[in-house]
C-alpha cells in the first residue's frame, strides 16, 4: 500500500495543496490530469526526492520521511522510477545504463546481468543498442531504454513518468501492454503519470485526476470513463469545452 | 519621500556590504557542508573505485600537455625578468637559485592550480550541473545510488591528486625549461644552474611549501566545482552560470589561501 496524507508543496507557488491517495498492493494506478497539476512532483515525493512542508507518505507501512538518508536509500531499491525526460546517465552505454542497477544494487553475475540487459532491449524493440550513447538516441529510443532500465531490477513498486511520451501508437501500445502484463506476472504496484489517456485507461486498475494541487478523483477506470464530474469528463474524454 | 529616497541611498552601500557578506556565508558554508559530506564517506571509504579511475584518467592524464606547456615556458619567463639584474650584478651562480625559490614556493604550484581550475573545475561544474537539470542526479538517488559516494567523492579525490602530482611535475618542468632558457638567453651553463638550485639556499622545505599550498588549492577547486555543480538551478543558463562561479571563486580562493599559508607556514 502506497498511502499519501495531506501532501503540501510549494516552489515559488502552491503545487500541490492536502494531497490525500491511497493506492492498494498491486494495483496498476493511473495518475491523469492537465499540464503543471504537479503530477511529476507527487511522484518525487513518494520516491522521497522532494520533501514536502506537510504530510505524510507511507509505504509499506513505513513513513519514508521519517527514515535517516541511509534508511531511505536502503528502502528505494524497492522502487524503480521511470523520469518524464528519462534521466538517462549520459557518460554510459544504452547496456550499462540499464545495468547500472543490476550491477549496483544486486550481487548478480556478469553473464546474467547481460542477459537481462538484452531481454529488456528485446522488449522494447531495441535489440543491438547496447553499445549506443544516448546522445546518439531519438526521444521516443531514449525513453524506451529509460523504461527498460526502470524495470530491469523487477522492483515490487514502479512509477512511471510518461511512458509512452514521444512514441509512435503502435510502440506506445506496446509498451503499455508489456508494463501492464509484467505489472500483473509479477503483482507489482505500479503508479503511472501519462497524458495518452486513450491507452493509459486500457490498462488501469484505477485512476486519480489532478488539477491545480489537488486530488479530484479516485476510483476505477471505469468509473472515471463514466464520471460525471465536468473536470473530469472533459479531460478524460477530451472535449476542448468545459471548466478546464 | 524625497527623505525616503535620500535615506535609501545613503544606506545603499551597507545593503551591498550586507549582500556581499550573504553570499559569501552562502558560498562558504556551502562548500563547507560539501567537505563534511565528503569527509564523513572518505572515513568509511565509501566511494566508487571505478568512478576514481576514470577520473584520474580525464583529469589527470588528460592534463599533462597543458600542464607541460604552462611549466615550460613559467621556467622561461623566470629567467627573462630575472635577466637584467643577472646581467647588472653578474650573478649569473644565483639564477638556480631564483628561479627555483620563485617557482617552487609559488609560481609553480600557483600557475597549475589555475590551469587546473581552469580546465578540470570549470568542466567538473559543467558535468555536474548538467547532470542535475537533466535529473541525472535524482535518477541516481532514486535507483538508491548515494550521488556524493558515487560522483562527489572520486572527484574530489581526482582533483586533489591531480593538483599535487601536476605541481610536482610542473615544478620540475618549469626548471628545466628555466635552465635551458638561462643557457639561451643569458648564457649560464644548465650545470651552473643546477649548482645554483642544489647549492644548499634551497631545501626540501621549499619544494613542500609548494606541495602543501598545491594540495590547499586542490581542495579549494574541488569543492567550489562540486559545490557549484550539485547546487545548479535554472537549465543551461543555470550551468553557465556555476561554471562561471567556480572559476571565479576557486581563482578568488586560491589567492586568499595562498597568502594565509605563506603566512602560516612561512
Amino acid at each position: 500500500m502506497i498511502e499519501l496524507a495531506g501532501i503540501t508543496k510549494s516552489f515559488d507557488r502552491p503545487v500541490l495543496r492536502g494531497v490525500n491517495l491511497r493506492v492498494p498492493d498491486g494495483c496498476l494506478y493511473g495518475l491523469i490530469g492537465p499540464g503543471a497539476a504537479g503530477k511529476s512532483v507527487l511522484l518525487k515525493i513518494i520516491v522521497g526526492l522532494i520533501r514536502p512542508e506537510a504530510g505524510t507518505v507511507t509505504i509499506r507501512g513505513r513513513d519514508i520521511f521519517a527514515m535517516s538518508d541511509l534508511e531511505l536509500q536502503e528502502f528505494r531499491k524497492q522502487i524503480g522510477m521511470l523520469f518524464q525526460n528519462n534521466a538517462l546517465f549520459d557518460f554510459m552505454t544504452v547496456a550499462d545504463n540499464i545495468a547500472f542497477p543490476l550491477r549496483r544494487l544486486f550481487d548478480l553475475p556478469e553473464e546474467e546481468v547481460r542477459q537481462r540487459v538484452a531481454e529488456r532491449l528485446q522488449v522494447v524493440s531495441l535489440p543491438g543498442f547496447e553499445d549506443r550513447l544516448p546522445s546518439g538516441l531519438s526521444g521516443g529510443q531514449k525513453k524506451r531504454v529509460g523504461v527498460a532500465r526502470a524495470t530491469v531490477a523487477r522492483a515490487p513498486i514502479v512509477l512511471y513518468d510518461e511512458p509512452a511520451a514521444g512514441l509512435d501508437p503502435v510502440t506506445s501500445q506496446k509498451i503499455f501492454d508489456m508494463l501492464r502484463a509484467e505489472q500483473r506476472a509479477a503483482g507489482a504496484t505500479v503508479i503511472m503519470v501519462s497524458s495518452d489517456l486513450d491507452r493509459l485507461l486500457t490498462v488501469t486498475d484505477r485512476v486519480g485526476m489532478m488539477y491545480r494541487g489537488q486530488l479530484i478523483f479516485d476510483g476505477t477506470t471505469q468509473e472515471a470513463q463514466e464520471s460525471a464530474d465536468p473536470y473530469v469528463h472533459q479531460f478524460v474524454h477530451g472535449i476542448p469545452e468545459g471548466p478546464l | 519621500m524625497m527623505a525616503h529616497s535620500v535615506v535609501s541611498r545613503a544606506l545603499q552601500p551597507f545593503a551591498s556590504l550586507g549582500a556581499f557578506f550573504l553570499t559569501t556565508s552562502e558560498v562558504v558554508g556551502g562548500m563547507g557542508v560539501m567537505f563534511g559530506r565528503i569527509a564523513s564517506r572518505l572515513v568509511r571509504l565509501s566511494f566508487d573505485r571505478s568512478e576514481l579511475m576514470k577520473n584520474l584518467y580525464k583529469m589527470g592524464v588528460k592534463s599533462v600537455p597543458i600542464v607541460v606547456v604552462t611549466a615550460l615556458f613559467t621556467g622561461g619567463i623566470m629567467v627573462i625578468q630575472a635577466a637584467p639584474l643577472v646581467q647588472r650584478y653578474g650573478a649569473h651562480g644565483l639564477l638556480g637559485w631564483g628561479a627555483g625559490f620563485g617557482t617552487l614556493r609559488e609560481i609553480g604550484p600557483l600557475l597549475t592550480a589555475l590551469m587546473i581550475s581552469g580546465r578540470v573545475g570549470a568542466n567538473n561544474t559543467a558535468e555536474l550541473g548538467t547532470m542535475v537539470v537533466t535529473e541525472q542526479i535524482d535518477a541516481l538517488r532514486a535507483l538508491a545510488i548515494d550521488p556524493i559516494s558515487f560522483l562527489i567523492v572520486p572527484r574530489f579525490i581526482g582533483i586533489v591528486t591531480t593538483l599535487f602530482l601536476s605541481t610536482v611535475f610542473a615544478d620540475a618542468l618549469a626548471l628545466f625549461g628555466a635552465a635551458y632558457a638561462g643557457t639561451g638567453i643569458l648564457g649560464v651553463e644548465p650545470m651552473v644552474f643546477f649548482n645554483g638550485l642544489t647549492s644548499g639556499l634551497l631545501g626540501l622545505g621549499d619544494v613542500f611549501h609548494g606541495l602543501i599550498k598545491s594540495v590547499v588549492f586542490g581542495i579549494v577547486i574541488a569543492l567550489a566545482s562540486c559545490q557549484f555543480g550539485i547546487a545548479t538551478s535554472g537549465g543551461a543558463p543555470g550551468v553557465g552560470r556555476a561554471v562561471n562561479s567556480t572559476v571565479v571563486v576557486s581563482a578568488a580562493g586560491i589567492f586568499v589561501l595562498d597568502y594565509i599559508v605563506s603566512f602560516a607556514i612561512g
